[in-house]
């Protein structure tokens, strides 16, 4: 389904990227821009639901006049800007920011990067065996989702959708400082003694896998998580009547996972804990 | 927001120093007993999610009178302020000086910066450390720059407990240091502030000229030596006659960014949102720095002034004074020349009579070099993580509390008096054409007599440096701190000025110049210098939370190594440095490879 919404027209903006004249509505964002023109700029911790925390400054692109690169994800165009997004200065630091990411934490279930690594030709490998890694344990101490920081980038996202963007449960938030930052619950305690309520919305916006359902996890650790043999089906949530939307991840006839369509006017990808995990019922077969 | 508290209670005296800041509960639901009254109505909510801000004075609360802050303490604290624990706690891990596991009540930090480096502070730790081992009841913790830097080396002692007691042992011997820490209350008293100037009481000052020559408690004779006059000419200019005054001046930031401070406050005083807010920056944390600190400890009632000036200039009607954490000293005098300011009717309600509203609060950091970025700043004065935020928006239009906002550091703010005292074209004849005024330099390492030296704009390095007894064999002069660069001995023409040093391929930063003899290894050096940025590094942004750790790995792999041995390592260290330049959030991923930078290609450090 999609949703277009209704408001009020907006002004358009006149600029360039990469020397070719576009117009985008008030307020977009450079990426937006790039996004509407068909141009492709990487990023890994934008989300379609969230503030922007530019954080992991792959987005990075040259606007004319800025001393520094601008996160393309952030940066609201303006009348006249003049954006480059592919020149050798961009490419550069999006080459070495994929380079300390990837020789930093496990990037293996992150989407796209690996093509991104091959077409930045990045190494990561060149800071030798000895650069310092998160190398951290998974963390399982619930039946329902599992949080492996070894492969977190600290993004934000997980922390902002479990603040005030969406869910107002707050029960994450970065501790620590420096390479030392980690997500955290309070005290550092397991995800039980927290404040957690286990909607699960921060594995939704999770963009590397680092939050994952137990049973995805549970399924890749003995090899059967098989993504190209799974169904996707969308239908309406059946605990309440607010009418969430639920997908359906299912393989080999298990459910395997929920998500829910960002698009979906009345949940933009959120949902609670009986929508995101309550569905052994449905295949209790006894 | 449906807040989750553990069952962790707190003691009757983490709750005695949170409730001494913050009045004693009133209801259960922020933890006082259960009465009546609870079953019918809840307080907290958005009145006490309002005094969020009072978190970092909280958590500072507990840490000064218990040592540490344990999981009851922070939960009580949460609950008084409706602050999610999570949230606090990403917020009391943030800081250095804070703890969240149990530490003994006195904490020695002794720094192991450039200076203090060079002045021989490894073996001090060492000393230290083997007279207080486990069992002591004293955590030694290496520190980054006190800002004591004309005394190198030097230690910090804090003992919690009610009142926290602190005590600096400066130049630091082992002996001292322990006495310091076992006994802060009978350590030997600091110096006055005017030893760190040995300008002081000549003629011609225009920033230190009541440095040493007035009693800095004294509000009296603080007038008696002109104080409060720039204040009476401001009241005379009104509001906007002052930003005219300071633009003409040509007066920019002292604090390394060099932006024309009249222009900022041009931009404050038009935005038509209110109300506007004064943000100093003491927070001085930049190694070899220490000029704010001599300023407040002797002559603190001129920032004050200086602060009044700026406020009314730009409509502001409360003013935040950010002191960083280490400075006990420069804390205790502002807080006194405040709180007589405010007796006296110079600060209050009605500034001088004028119908004025003017006050000022001072706020601790608690050891985060990253809080000296503006906008950092803001967040850790909301009781946020001191993260920077990404600009635009700019500070004058959503700045503190989202709203229109003046920061200024110290040594910019004190400039203004000497400004409405003498007039602008008086002012703006003092230095060069674009570098106009009088320039504070922290003079430390090699030099016979360190400290805080004020020269006209346009001096040249050599000048100063002569002033200060530079001693032979010098091997390396380090401009700007260690965000800045260094510079051969063989480049001391380069006058002292924004564009002379941008001109020399160099920077003026924070007005630091630190000279460094032959005997100094300049890879030990280099590699203090990558673990400062590594550990003060925020961790928001990728290329700096981990181009800094990089660039560290690569300084250590090359410490001993020099010409073909190095050169991969090296190239490696500049593509890294790039990135970190052109694509981190904020100014410390910006200039973390700076100094390591041109010590490779200035003195070729590594051929």
């Amino acid at each position: 389904m999609t949703v277009i919404p209704l408001g009020v027209p907006r002004r358009l903006l006149e600029f360039t990227i990469d020397g070719e004249p576009v117009r985008a509505p008030e307020g977009s964002t450079i990426l937006d821009a790039c996004r509407a023109a068909g141009k492709d700029v990487p990023t890994l911790c934008q989300g379609d639901t969230l503030t922007p925390k530019n954080a992991c400054r792959v987005c990075v692109v040259e606007v004319e006049g800025a001393r520094t690169l601008v996160p393309a994800c952030s940066r609201k165009a303006e009348p006249g800007m003049e954006v480059k997004t592919d020149t050798e200065r961009a490419r550069h630091s999006r080459k070495i920011v994929l380079e300390l990411l990837a020789s930093s934490v496990d990037l293996s279930t992150t989407p796209q990067v690996a093509e991104w690594i091959k077409e930045y030709e990045a190494k990561p490998d060149r800071f030798g065996p000895d650069a310092a890694r998160l190398n951290e344990e998974p963390k399982v101490d619930n039946e329902l989702y599992v949080r492996d920081y070894d492969k977190c980038i600290l993004c934000y996202k997980c922390v902002d959708a479990c603040g005030d963007q969406w869910q107002n449960t707050f029960a994450i938030s970065v501790a620590g400082r420096g390479f030392d930052a980690r997500i955290a619950v309070e005290h550092d305690a397991p995800l039980t003694d927290s404040a957690c309520v286990y909607c699960g919305n921060c594995i939704e916006v999770c963009p590397t896998g680092a939050l994952s359902f137990k049973s995805e996890f549970d399924m890749r650790a003995a090899g059967t998580w098989d993504e190209s043999a799974q169904t996707e089906t969308t239908t309406v949530c059946a605990y309440c009547g607010v009418g969430c939307n639920l997908t359906l991840h299912v393989q080999d006839n298990e459910i395997v996972k929920v998500t829910s369509p960002h698009d979906n006017p009345v949940t933009h990808g959120n949902l609670c804990i009986k929508g995101r995990f309550g569905y052994q019922h449905v295949q209790n077969r006894d | 927001m449906d807040l989750h508290f553990g069952d962790s209670k707190p003691t009757d005296e983490e709750k005695a120093a949170v409730d001494a800041l913050l009045g004693p509960p009133e209801s259960s639901w922020e933890g006082a007993d259960r009465s009546d009254a609870d079953l019918r109505w809840a307080r907290g909510g958005r009145e006490a999610r309002e005094r969020r801000d009072l978190l970092l004075p909280g958590l500072h609360a507990i840490n000064d009178r218990i040592g540490w802050i344990s999981e009851g303490a922070l939960d009580y604290l949460c609950r008084r302020l409706t602050v999610p624990p999570a949230e606090a706690y990403g917020v009391a891990t943030f800081y250095a000086m804070f703890s969240v596991e149990p530490r003994p009540a006195t904490v020695l930090h002794v720094c192991t910066d450039l200076a203090c480096a060079a002045a021989g502070a490894p073996g001090l730790c060492a000393g230290i450390e083997s007279r207080l081992g486990p069992g002591s009841g004293v955590s030694v913790e290496r520190s980054p720059c006190l800002g004591l830097c004309e005394r190198a080396p030097a230690a910090l002692a804090v003992k919690a407990g009610d009142p926290v007691r602190t005590a600096v042992s400066a130049p630091a011997t082992v002996e001292a240091a322990v006495l310091a820490a076992s006994a802060p209350d009978s350590a030997d008293e600091e110096p006055p502030a005017a030893m760190a100037v040995p300008q002081a009481g000549e003629p011609g000052l225009a920033l230190l000229s009541r440095i040493g020559v007035v009693d800095p408690t004294s509000l009296d004779d603080y007038r008696a030596y002109g104080g409060y006059t720039a204040l009476r000419r401001a009241f005379e200019l009104g509001p906007a006659g002052v930003i005219r005054e300071v633009t003409d001046s040509g007066l920019v930031g002292r604090g390394g960014a060099a932006f024309p401070t009249g222009r900022k406050w041009q931009a404050t005083a038009e935005q038509p949102d209110h109300p506007h807010h004064l943000v100093c920056n003491a927070d001085e944390s930049e190694p070899g720095t220490f000029k704010d600190r001599v300023i407040m400890e002797g002559d603190p009632f001129a920032l004050v002034e200086a602060m009044t000036i700026a406020a009314y200039a730009t409509g502001a009607h409360k003013g935040y004074l950010y002191l960083r954490g280490e400075y006990p000293r420069a804390l205790r005098r502002l807080e006194h020349a405040v709180a007589q300011a405010r007796a006296r009717g110079l600060l209050g309600d009605d500034v001088l009579g004028q119908g004025y509203a003017f006050d000022i609060e001072i706020r601790r950091g608690a050891g985060a070099y990253i809080c000296g970025e503006e906008t950092a700043l803001f967040n850790s004065i909301e009781g946020y993580r001191g993260e920077p935020r990404s600009k635009p928006p700019f500070p004058v239009e959503k700045g503190l509390f989202g709203k229109p906002t003046v920061e200024n550091n110290v040594e910019t703010l004190v400039n203004v008096l000497p400004i409405l005292t003498m007039g602008a074209p008086a002012y703006a004849a003092i230095g060069t054409g674009r570098s106009t005024g009088p320039k504070l330099f922290c003079v430390s390492g090699s030099v016979d007599r360190p400290g805080i030296y004020e020269l006209p704009f346009g001096a040249t390095l050599g000048d100063l440096l002569a002033l200060a007894g530079v001693r032979d064999r010098l091997r390396a002069v380090l401009l700007g701190g260690a965000a800045g660069g260094f510079v051969r001995p063989d480049e001391l023409e380069i006058p002292l000025t924004f564009e002379g040093t941008r001109e020399a391929g160099t920077t003026l930063g924070s007005g630091v110049v630190m000279a460094f003899d032959d005997t100094v290894p300049l890879p030990r050096l280099l590699l203090r210098i990558a673990e400062f940025f590594r550990d003060e590094s925020c961790g928001q942004c990728v290329p700096c939370r981990v181009g800094t750790v990089r660039q560290e790995e690569a300084l250590h792999r090359i410490a001993e190594r020099t010409g073909a041995a190095a050169a991969g390592d090296i190239a490696l260290l500049r593509e890294v440095g790039r990135a970190m330049r052109d694509a981190s959030i904020c100014g410390l991923g910006q200039t973390a490879w700076n100094a390591v930078e041109s010590a490779i290609d200035r003195l070729g450090a590594y051929e």
